[in-house]
């Protein structure tokens, strides 16, 4: 898809011909998030979607308790603190943001009072600022006014490197100023295509300042409120142990009208993913699990339970194999995997499209992941009906011993593939963890064939993403041919997501291996696309130029997708729960009800 | 008993603890992983922000500072802070102490109330049909590991059982109710792990009373008072158990490191909000300063129970000396 068809697309959904859905599905076959979709269509004037209200229930409260299992209970309830998902989620039963994602990517407004957009001009033309109207009349849980004050609050608290936030990155970059009482603007120091970071979503969560106000920079661990918060979500905070339980009732002032329905909220933390699981499907003792990383085939059974069934929602999770474009085996200045050296087999396109050819990813979400993970062409990854359709994934052995046998590959008496002395031998790794081992033997096995030798490695998971700088076998270091992992993307816009192939990200002995840019592929032509799409302001150019950056990854076979994950939790079958990819758990908590 | 011993014995407790925390401390600084380690695979924080973190914490600092600064704390009472819940590590453990000392304490109890009548009981009939039926049960009972027969109940009394005799598989600290409602749920939802973790102790222990009776009630003592004339049942009780018992009793307070080691599984299954599960993730999260605190409770409550079995000894057997 070039610039102008994307105009006309555009152009097209302002004459109501085509409908927001359509175009967001065109852009997502190309390889674009819906966020940022929506996105481009705000920069357009055209305004983000309201999504039909679903919530039934006519009054507060009167649902009675809520219960849910987060297998791995929050351990913090301030938000800029959060180290983990379960942590955010805790935080956003009592904290919100100024904007939610919800599961098709679009923003849906929380204690702001509208979406900014081009066609009130709270999003300014250059790209450089974004102004939010505050919604009115929102108050702390203890009763005081919620304000502009409290948002640049926020900002100040984050961004001070001695407060020790988690959320630093997404505020320490940006400027914030009040305008008025119910008005804040966010300014950027270059034009920023994708304005909604800070304040939004899961790090978004406002703190009041009149309760953190004192204990900002290196007091920050000694506010009372970090362990009672005081925000201005659906629930008022009762109770919190660490790791086991976080608990709340109703806020009879709550800002949206007959919500919450639920009288109170027990979040119950620790035990395994398989025991939460079964609460919920089989026993029905809880009403809501988080992240079921439960095989499929178990879920199942437990689905017979009959007291509630499995909720999949598409986010950004893709299982991948990278292929290292550097020597592992040579030592150069006391690192392997140097960018001084190339790697002597991996670096022919022939070998590269062979190793892909040889993936048979549709026997791996067959027989290994089943709901929990669809086989995908594609790196960037969105729900199912939005996943492109232009990138391709094949299983062929066939073809790849043609494709090697062409390149000058031939196989030896040992029936491994050779050429000029070098052998077609891999060491491919992995962490521990059972689907992962099964599915580094069906690659072990399709390469075989093809007359590719594959030494298979697992590797503890605290040692393989650890960044234990004196570890040979973390992920960063990938002191190996080949590794597989998943990877997120968290934020629903694909240009930080798409850092991790730039050339200066190369993860290096120099910067501690903490670059992003693990596979260590370097190419041009990437990075001065990228370079120029994170200040393109124009929408539709940065648009095509992102659509370009996916395309050069997946078809260089840098990484070669396997299967995307979505988010799986288990759900009481009278509860109504929207999940969104692109948002906490919780992001939505006070809409939840149960039918009757 | 001697002054002196006591004095002895408390002074030992310094250096073994001093071990115990260096060993812990090594042992957990060599291995990999970091509490932080979350952030690394999230791609919207950027790498500053964790080494930020880190530098913060202290966690790049030389293993034996971090060490010293924390035995420094730690002498003077300060505990220091868990990484992942920025809590006082004091505050955390003393909220989840209760949990575990309730849990431990009916389940020891359990085990004490099956093993001794069911002992005694199978040494004055040996070989007989019930000490045969007694012995078997008792050694499938300690050969079968908790996290087994937890999840066995779980399938059995949560699952399987009909609508009436269910129960709960999910601990819960704050159950709602008051009165005796409140109680009733508690003991519901106590009895599995209690079940579990005294049935397994309780079955180890059965064949440590039955053979201490065994030993005993052979001596030339015991057929003196039975030819006296003492009724049966007085001889058992007061003559052989109360022998018998001595040993057993040391036993019991030296197999209590097991039932906490125990109990951390047990607490992880049913999700009993004690110091065991706090344990485990802590473990799993890297928070170093959080397993050193619960390690050092454990190392303090093992060394603790070690002394009162030599105390208790003494006292029971007046013949053993302190010097």
């Amino acid at each position: 898809m070039n610039e102008r068809e994307l105009k006309g697309l555009i152009e097209r959904v302002k004459g109501g011909r085509l409908s927001r859905r359509g175009f967001v599905q065109r852009l997502a076959a190309v390889g674009l998030t819906a966020p940022m979709a929506t996105q481009i269509l705000a920069y357009s004037g055209v305004a983000m979607a309201q999504p039909k209200p679903t919530y039934k229930p006519t009054k507060r409260g009167g649902g009675g308790p809520l219960k849910v299992l987060w297998w791995q209970g929050p351990t913090l309830l301030n938000p800029h603190f959060a180290v983990g998902t379960k942590d955010q989620d805790g935080s956003r039963l009592f904290y919100e943001p100024l904007a939610n994602w919800d599961g098709d990517g679009n923003l849906k407004p929380v204690l702001a009072a509208s979406i900014p957009g081009r066609e009130d001009g709270t999003l300014a033309a250059d790209g450089k600022s974004v102004t939010w109207k505050l919604k009115q009349g929102v108050t702390w849980h203890d009763g005081k006014p919620f304000t502009a004050d409290d948002v640049v609050f926020n900002w100040e608290y984050a961004k001070n490197p001695a407060t020790a936030s988690t959320t630093n990155g997404s505020y320490k970059d940006v400027k914030v100023e009040k305008v008025d009482q119910y008005t804040v603007k966010v300014i950027f120091d270059k034009p920023t295509p994708f304005w909604a970071d800070s304040f939004v979503g899961t790090r978004g969560m406002i703190i009041p300042k009149h309760l953190f106000a004192d204990y900002m920079g290196d007091k920050s661990r000694d506010a009372p409120t970090n362990l009672k918060p005081v925000g201005t979500g659906p629930y008022l905070f009762k109770d919190f142990k660490p790791g086991d339980m976080v608990t709340g009732v109703i806020n009879p002032n709550y800002h949206q009208p007959n919500r919450p329905y639920f009288d109170s909220i027990e979040m119950k933390g620790g035990g395994d993913a398989v025991s939460a699981a079964r609460a919920v499907l089989q026993t029905g003792e809880f009403d809501f699990a988080w992240n079921m990383q439960v095989e499929d085939e178990i879920l199942l059974r437990l689905e017979k339970g009959g007291k509630g069934h499995v909720v999949i929602s598409p986010g950004g999770n893709i299982e991948h194999i990278q292929l290292n474009s550097t020597d592992p085996s040579k030592e150069v200045d006391g690192e392997r995997s140097s960018l001084k050296t190339k790697h002597p087999s991996l670096n022919d396109t022939a070998v590269r499209q062979a190793i892909a050819l040889l993936i048979d990813k549709d026997s791996v979400e067959k027989h290994i992941y089943g709901r929990t993970g669809q086989a995908t062409a594609n790196f960037v990854n969105n729900p199912e009906r939005f996943r492109s359709k232009t990138t391709k994934y094949e299983f062929n052995v066939d073809k790849a011993n043609d494709l090697l046998e062409k390149a000058g590959w031939k196989k030896g008496a040992d029936g491994i593939r050779a050429k000029d002395g070098v052998k077609l031998k891999y060491i491919f790794q992995s962490s521990i963890n059972q689907p992962r081992q099964k599915t580094q033997a069906i690659v072990k096995q399709a390469c075989q064939k093809a007359g590719i030798d594959i030494e298979v490695k697992a590797v503890t998971a605290s040692v393989f993403f650890s960044s234990d700088v004196a570890n040979p076998d973390t992920y960063t270091k990938f002191y190996c041919d080949l590794q597989m992992y998943t990877t997120t993307m968290t934020q629903p816009d694909p240009e930080v997501f798409l850092r991790q192939f730039l050339s200066n990200e190369a993860a290096t002995k120099e910067n501690k291996w903490q670059g992003l840019n693990i596979t260590r592929w370097q190419n041009k032509e990437y990075d001065e696309i990228h370079k120029a799409a994170s200040v393109e302001l124009d929408p539709i150019k940065r648009a095509s130029m992102l659509i370009k950056l996916n395309e050069l990854a997946v078809n260089n076979q840098v990484v070669i997708a396997v299967v995307a994950r979505p988010g799986v939790a288990a759900v009481n079958s009278k509860l109504v729960a929207q999940m969104s990819g692109w948002d906490n758990n919780t992001w939505d908590l006070q809409d939840w009800y149960k039918e009757a | 008993m001697s002054r002196q011993y006591l004095i002895r014995r408390l002074l030992i407790v310094v250096p073994s603890m001093l071990g115990i925390s260096l060993l812990l401390f090594t042992v957990l600084a060599l291995a990999p992983g970091d509490p932080f380690g979350e952030l690394a695979s999230n791609p919207a924080v950027p790498p500053e922000v964790r080494a930020a973190l880190r530098a913060k914490f202290g966690l790049d600092d030389p293993v034996w500072s971090r060490y010293l600064h924390w035995l420094v704390a730690m002498l003077r009472g300060d505990w220091g802070f868990s990484f992942v819940s920025r809590m006082n590590v004091d505050t955390l453990i003393l909220q989840r102490l209760p949990t575990t000392l309730v849990v431990i304490g009916s389940a020891q109890l359990l085990a004490i109330v099956v093993a001794l009548p069911v002992g005694v009981l199978a040494a004055t009939k040996p070989y007989s049909l019930f000490d045969q039926i007694a012995n078997t049960l008792a050694f499938i009972g300690f050969s079968l590991p908790t996290f087994f027969t937890g999840l066995l109940l779980i399938l059995v009394f949560s699952i399987h059982a009909p609508e009436w005799m269910q129960l709960p598989f999910v601990y819960r600290a704050d159950v709602a109710g008051t009165g005796w409602r409140f109680y009733w749920e508690h003991v519901r939802q106590s009895i599995m792990p209690v079940m579990v973790l005294g049935l397994f102790q309780g079955a180890s222990l059965v064949r440590y009373v039955r053979s201490a009776v065994l030993d005993v009630i052979r001596l030339d003592y015991v057929t003196t008072a039975r030819s006296k004339g003492i009724g049966e049942r007085k001889v058992i009780i007061k003559h052989v158990v109360r022998t018998a018992l001595i040993p057993v009793v040391t036993l019991v307070a030296l197999q209590m490191p097991i039932v906490f080691g125990g109990a951390i599984v047990t607490e992880q299954i049913f999700r009993v909000p004690g110091i065991g599960s706090l344990l485990i993730s802590s473990i799993l999260a890297n928070d170093t300063p959080v397993v050193m605190g619960v390690t050092f409770v454990f190392a303090c409550l093992v060394v603790f129970f070690n002394l009162m079995a030599d105390l208790i000894y003494a006292w029971l057997d007046p013949r053993i000396a302190f010097r």
